[in-house]
């Protein structure tokens, strides 16, 4: 059952069901109301299936469903700057996860820690070139924490989705 | 405990950076002397921070923020942007804060004495 990609059908759909995954949950993070204390802050339940992806089917995997997951969020829900936000923010957490998964030694939480940081950073340093102005870094020292606090509970999440995941034998 | 003991040493220098960031904005705030208002990277207005005013801002796209100057800090009043982040932003008195509306592109930034001071002197703009 291999078709030309060299995916096979089950493979195929572990991708799409990762991907309706993704759009699920951002669906739903869209419907929490912004934290009010701190604008900006967002949980990032998306990046749980970035994390699973990583940890379940390898780097070029998590990248993939992490580009796809962008273009179709933003298509769906978002517009062109929430685009740039989200892709700049995105590819640094993404790059920063796949390179401390490769380090070794870090637990899934730990991984998603730093990803959450380097998600905010990511979006500041699209801030500043959009807007044109370094008064937002300003922001980052609050932003910083958020991240780590939001990968926290996702790094923890995607740990024991991980888990069940092998032990179901469904995937592997 | 080894098992996690780079997971720890990761998440403390996580932690320490991060509180070394904000230590170093807590210390070197000053009192801000004007308010500057950019739209889409452009310096539009600037406003002293000491006189107690209300502003209407035009955004991009023609949205509209309301900027108010009371008792030496700032603050939006309300916006017309779908989200009102930057309502929710809060009050700002100190050089190198802002309140910042992404929908609209508006900055407004509390500067220092001299019309271009402050943080954004750093990016030479």
């Amino acid at each position: 059952m291999k078709n030309t990609n060299g995916l096979n059908a089950k493979q195929l759909a572990f991708y799409a069901l990762m991907i309706a995954l993704a759009l699920i949950l951002s669906c739903l993070e869209a419907l929490i109301p912004p934290f009010f204390a701190v604008p900006g802050m967002k949980l990032g339940l998306t990046n749980l299936v970035v994390l699973i992806m990583l940890y379940m089917r390898g780097a070029k995997s998590a990248l993939f469903i992490n580009a796809v997951r962008i273009i179709l969020v933003s298509l769906l829900f978002g517009n062109g700057m929430g685009f740039i936000y989200s892709l700049a923010g995105g590819l640094l957490s993404g790059i920063v996860m796949i390179l401390l998964k490769k380090a070794g030694g870090f637990s899934i939480a730990a991984v998603s820690v730093a990803g959450g940081v380097a998600h905010n950073i990511g979006q500041i340093i699209a801030a500043i070139f959009l807007l044109n102005t370094a008064s937002i870094a300003w922001y980052l020292a609050v932003l910083w924490f958020t991240g780590a606090a939001s990968g926290a509970v996702i790094g923890i999440l995607g740990g024991l989705i991980c888990k069940k995941l092998r032990d179901a034998r469904l995937f592997k | 405990m080894k098992k996690h003991g780079r997971d720890i040493l990761l998440i403390a220098a996580i932690l320490l950076i991060g509180g070394a960031i904000a230590l170093i904005l807590l210390l070197s705030r000053r009192q801000g002397a004007f308010v500057q208002v950019r739209v889409d990277g452009k310096a539009v207005a600037l406003y002293p921070l000491g006189e107690n005013a209300e502003h209407e801002i035009k955004g991009v796209n023609g949205g509209v923020n309301r900027l108010v100057i009371r008792n030496g800090e700032a603050w939006v009043e309300s916006a017309s942007c779908p989200d009102g982040l930057c309502v929710g932003m809060g009050h700002i008195r100190h050089i190198g804060a802002s309140v910042i509306c992404l929908p609209n592109k508006v900055v407004i930034a509390i500067v220092g004495e001299g019309a271009d001071g402050g943080v954004d002197a750093v990016t030479g703009q």
